[in-house]
């Protein structure tokens, strides 16, 4: 005798119940709805009984079946629901764990200033050249009008290899250097290393220096202000108070220095500006026509300005280091500050 | 040059305050570094007479002093200085005074004795660092005046920092004449000093270099009187200047050099022997200096010298025999021009740098001498007495320095400084600068005063009337560009590219000093020529590095003793290689690796750097050249590497540079606790880039087949790969290495190397067939050309 079809669904349904996996579920449904299953073996069995017996048992068989597959159903997704959850909560992670992969360096500060500076200067045109460090006398003081016992090089505390061989005490050379080989119109930066025989809280007998120079049929000191003035603003990106302070240089004339209203404190006077309110942070000036007598350039013609910075001395002032000795004592812990852009 | 403010404004006093006198000169070119107070702040002192004086009834050492101020009744004063004494004048600190540093004066009673103020020294005032006694003054000072009126104290030292164009602003006279410039007053005219000679007695003088010294004045004044002391006034005036008062006539020489800008010297006339000779030095020259040090001078420097000895370096400093003492009557007065080119370097030479070799080397107004002893005679004759003789003048004309009249054009004005300036102010602008000025057509003809040294062309002038006019009134001008565009290279990459890599990489960039210490670099490099420094700034500095690893292993040590474990360095700079051919100064990049491979993380070990970590740096900075496939890298030595572990990198074939691993024994005496890489790389040979060319792409599926075979040990992974491909026809597209194995199952003396070939064709499907007739002819040519056999 077989069980009535509401307990075999009610069996079904309990099985459906306490199933724990998809596996439980897939042999439910063959159980029930397979080619032999329970029911599916039933509905075989309708072809012996009588019409009116057929009409009525079929439609109740297949009413459960109905709703058996659609319990499956229901069951399958309630217990992927569960699954995922179960996953989900196993996979939970603390997102506050650090990152993995190598660390990423830094430039020196000194360079961050130099490419900044170069990328200034290169934008309306400037060309880099470089020169050697090791300059002879004539590159290095001849040319550029500073001769042998000129009081100019008692400023220059110079090292030598031999009387005519030295550590180039500027980057001016670079000029020397250009002119001889090129003609105007000239627009070159030339940043570089130069050393002097100096050393103290304030000076290190290496540092490093940008000269440029500008040099065509009209080329003026009030070009050279309008220049200096555009990088020095957009070096430090704000508007700063400038000026042109009438100085010597034996290869410039007229001389001058250039001061910046101090950036620490605004002009208000602090103790970066020795309170002054005023940062001397560049020397320039027109070429001076003997300089372009030795390299074969005629003063007449044309003229020029040329001007100097200390690159460290920006650097400082644009990242706020405070001690110059720092540069060149390569601590990691000062290196890292800087971030390449 | 440092001088008075007061002493200043006696000459030109316009009408601006301390601040703006200060600005203007700063912003003429004469910067003034500071502008100090000349005594620091006190108050309630005066000029007091002591009247008399009475033994303190309690203590041997003080006196109960009567100090008259112009009052009625005296004030008991109660003073301990030795040089007391009735009738003296000093200052006084009355009641309710405050002295420098912030102390009170009250009454107070002093052992018992009542005091009503104090009697001043001039170290207590903060005039002078020391102090024996009370601060004598002269007996006309006025008892009763403030002393800081007195003495005009409210002045201001101002310290200007001089061009070395500007010797004619070596002098009180010689700024006060810039001032005048500046604030548009007339130059002050010179008072010539009065001179009653008594007498006709002359000292012979030859000059024998007279290139050398053009013109020599000289003088004797007999019967000096001793004992006299210098005024307090000139005394001020010389402290203010920051000038030691010594001796009344060597301050007086030292005054008129500040005043004048003439360096005179005195000597006394009992130490000379027959007659001045102005000569250059000769061989066996020998002279004590006024500072004691002996010199030999050098046959380029010029001495006075009498007929037996040198006397005085010329225009640098005395010498000690030959001084003026206290014990000198008669007095022999030099003042001399010295050609520039004659004094300029000599006194450095000798580590000296005195105030008159300063004035010399730049320059001293050649027509000067006369009035500048004149003006030294009459102040001696005020101070110490004596009887001036004439003047001897010694010149030779044509070799005294002549102003050349210069052409100045007025179109050459508005070139060099981009604006034109109205005619007239130019023009006016030369003659306050005591130029004598006359019009040309377009410009000017302009003769500059005997004192300008610095003037001698047209652009001297143009700077001068640019100074003048005011930089900051010169427009700022935007200049014209040609719409030139900039190139864009694609066949070279700058450093700054190689620097992103590395950084990018995780290295820190280092900027090291180009100089090194000698035997590290001798232990580096030992046969590499290098370049020594002759003046060493110190031994650790003393020689150009011929490797950037000298500075880089120097800092890595530092950062190591900082406790910095792992460490990644590069530098971009130049090293100095002293070929006998000629020094080379090549640009390169060099680098350092020590410690772990990847920074202490959670979840993943640190793992330990090698050989190979470094190479995968170097390599990814020539994928970016495009030149990867043309880096190789071969066995190689060098001195500071571990022999089987250095490489030189070689780009199609040349070579670039080297990297390996410092060698072990440097490593310990270097005293470093792990293993260090180490690279470096020639610029100009590794900064050239291919520009790509396409590939057309393949529609055709790839096939990887994947071989391993046992080789001698001695066969490099490299030759095994040239070897396949060369086999491989074109099909192979990539060989992966992935498997490199020696232990078990291999013999001794051999080496697995496992590898999967990618094979694709650009025209078919490639069958199993063809595949294998690859494989089979890649297996055949590594058994014949390298031995080679399958693994199985």
């Amino acid at each position: 005798m077989h069980p009535s079809l509401d307990d075999l669904y009610l069996q079904a349904r309990q099985s459906l119940e306490s199933a724990e996996s998809l596996g439980t579920l897939e042999q439910i449904r063959v159980q029930y709805l397979g080619k032999k299953g329970l029911l599916t073996e039933r509905l075989k069995g309708l072809g012996q009984a009588t019409d009116a017996e057929r009409r009525d048992l079929g439609r109740q068989l297949n009413e459960i079946r109905d709703r058996l597959q659609s319990d499956l159903e229901n069951a399958r997704e309630a217990l992927e629901q569960r699954e995922l959850a179960a996953r989900l909560r196993s996979e939970r992670i603390d997102v506050s764990l650090p990152g993995r992969g190598s660390e990423t360096g830094g430039l020196h500060p000194v360079t961050l200033t130099m490419r900044r500076i170069s990328r200034l200067f290169r934008s309306v045109g400037f060309e880099i050249h470089e020169g050697p460090e090791v300059e002879d006398d004539y590159h290095n003081f001849e040319a550029l009008n500073i001769p042998a016992h000129h009081p100019a090089r008692a400023m220059h505390d110079t090292f030598y290899f031999d009387a005519h061989t030295l550590l180039r005490t500027h980057t001016s050379p670079v000029q020397i250097r250009v002119m001889e080989s090129n003609q105007p119109p000239l627009r070159v930066i030339a940043p570089g290393r130069v050393y002097r025989c100096d050393s103290d809280l304030t000076h290190t007998p290496m540092f490093h220096q940008v000269e440029g120079f500008w040099v065509d049929e009209q080329t003026s000191f009030a070009d050279l202000k309008g220049i200096l003035y555009e990088f020095l603003s957009l070096f430090f990106e704000r508007q700063i108070a400038i000026r042109f302070r009438p100085s010597y240089f034996p290869f410039t004339e007229p001389s001058a220095e250039v001061d910046i209203g101090c950036v620490m404190c605004d002009g208000a006077g602090c103790r970066v500006c020795g309170e002054s309110g005023w940062l001397e942070v560049m020397g320039c000036g027109m070429i001076h026509p003997r300089v372009f007598d030795f390299v074969g350039i005629d003063h007449e013609r044309y003229t020029g300005f040329a001007f100097g910075l200390g690159v460290e001395r920006l650097a400082m002032l644009r990242y706020g280091i405070n001690d110059l000795r720092l540069f060149f004592e390569n601590d990691l812990r000062f290196l890292r500050q800087f971030p390449p852009f | 040059m440092r001088l008075s403010e007061r002493w200043l404004r006696t000459y030109v006093d316009p009408a601006a305050d301390s601040g703006q006198l200060v600005h203007q000169l700063t912003m003429a070119g004469l910067e003034v570094d500071s502008a100090v107070r000349a005594a620091p702040a006190f108050s309630g002192v005066v000029v007091a007479e002591v009247e008399a004086i009475a033994p303190h009834p309690q203590a041997d050492r003080l006196k109960v002093c009567q100090v008259g101020i112009g009052a009625a009744q005296p004030l008991q004063i109660v003073c301990g200085a030795p040089n007391v004494a009735v009738g003296m004048r000093a200052p006084l600190a009355v009641e309710g005074a405050r002295l420098p540093g912030g102390m009170a004066i009250g009454r107070s009673k002093l052992r018992g004795v009542e005091s009503q103020g104090m009697l001043c020294s001039a170290k207590e005032l903060g005039l002078e660092d020391s102090a024996s006694g009370l601060l004598p003054l002269p007996v006309d000072a006025p008892v009763g005046q403030d002393f800081r009126e007195y003495l005009d104290l409210d002045d201001q030292i101002l310290e200007v920092d001089l061009t070395p164009n500007r010797a004619d602003c070596l002098s009180v006279e010689g700024i006060a004449r810039e001032v005048a410039v500046l604030f548009g007053q007339a130059v002050p005219d010179p008072v010539p000093p009065s001179v009653v000679v008594v007498g006709s007695d002359v000292f012979p003088v030859a000059v024998t270099a007279p290139e050398a010294c053009p013109r020599y004045l000289g003088r004797i004044i007999r019967n000096i009187r001793g004992g006299a002391v210098t005024p307090l006034w000139m005394k001020e005036r010389l402290r203010r200047c920051g000038v030691r008062s010594l001796d009344p006539v060597v301050d007086v020489t030292n005054y008129v050099l500040l005043e004048l800008g003439q360096p005179l010297h005195a000597f006394d006339l009992a130490r000379l022997k027959g007659g001045i000779e102005v000569r250059f030095a000769r061989a066996g020259d020998r002279l004590t200096l006024l500072n004691d040090q002996t010199v030999e001078p050098d046959p380029d420097t010029l001495v006075i010298a009498d007929r037996e000895r040198p006397l005085a370096l010329a225009g640098i400093m005395g010498g000690r025999d030959s001084a003026v003492t206290a014990e000198t009557r008669d007095l022999f007065v030099e003042c001399a021009f010295f050609a520039p080119t004659a004094i300029s370097g000599r006194a450095r030479r000798y580590g000296l740098a005195t105030e008159s070799s300063h004035r010399f080397e730049r320059g001293v107004d050649p027509e000067l001498q006369l009035r500048a002893i004149e003006r030294c005679t009459q102040l001696i004759v005020e101070l110490v007495g004596g009887e001036p003789g004439p003047v001897f003048d010694v010149s030779e004309p044509g070799s005294l320095p002549v102003r050349d009249e210069i052409v100045l054009r007025a179109d050459r004005v508005e070139k060099v400084l981009g604006l034109a300036i109205d005619e007239d102010l130019v023009e006016s602008i030369l003659r306050r600068l005591s130029m004598q000025v006359s019009s040309l057509s377009g410009g000017w003809r302009v003769r500059p005063p005997s004192f300008r040294f610095d003037i001698t062309r047209e652009i001297d002038l143009i700077e001068e009337v640019g100074r003048v006019y005011g930089y900051d009134r010169i427009p700022q001008r935007a200049p014209m560009l040609p719409a030139a565009m900039q190139p864009a290279t694609e066949h070279r990459l700058d450093a700054d590219r190689f620097r992103d890599a590395l950084v990018d990489r995780g290295y820190q960039e280092a900027i090291t000093y180009s100089f090194v210490e000698p035997t590290l670099l001798q232990r580096l490099e030992p046969d590499v020529p290098s370049l020594a420094v002759k003046n060493p700034i110190s031994a650790e500095m003393a020689v150009m590095r011929t490797t950037l690893w000298a500075g880089l292993l120097d800092a890595a040590l530092k950062n190591q003793a900082r406790q910095e474990s792992r460490v990644r360095l590069f530098e971009v700079g130049t090293k100095f290689i002293n070929a006998p051919e000629g020094l080379r100064q090549p640009n390169v990049l060099a680098g350092l690796a020590m410690g772990p491979r990847r920074p202490e993380q959670w979840s993943e070990a640190a793992g330990e750097i090698d050989f190979f970590d470094i190479k995968g740096d170097i390599e990814a900075m020539f994928v970016l050249s495009g030149r990867a496939k043309e880096l190789s890298f071969v066995t190689a030595e060098h001195p500071a590497l571990h022999p089987g572990q250095t490489a030189a990198i070689l780009i199609a074939g040349q070579r670039a540079g080297c990297l390996g691993m410092l060698h072990p024994a440097l490593q310990k005496s270097l005293g470093f606790g792990q293993n260090v890489f180490l690279f470096e790389l020639e610029l100009a040979e590794s900064l050239g880039r291919r520009v790509p060319r396409f590939t057309p792409l393949s529609k055709f599926p790839r096939v990887r087949r994947d071989l391993a075979v046992v080789v001698d040990e001695a066969i490099t992974s490299a030759d095994v790969v040239a070897c396949v491909r060369v086999a491989g026809e074109d099909l192979i597209r990539h060989v992966v290495l992935f498997d490199v194995y020696q232990g078990t199952g291999i013999a001794a003396g051999k080496k697995s190397i496992a590898f999967g070939l990618i094979l694709q064709a650009d025209d078919e499907t490639l069958t199993d067939a063809r595949v294998d007739q690859v494989v089979g002819l890649v297996m055949e040519r590594l058994t014949t050309e390298l031995a080679a056999e399958l693994r199985t």
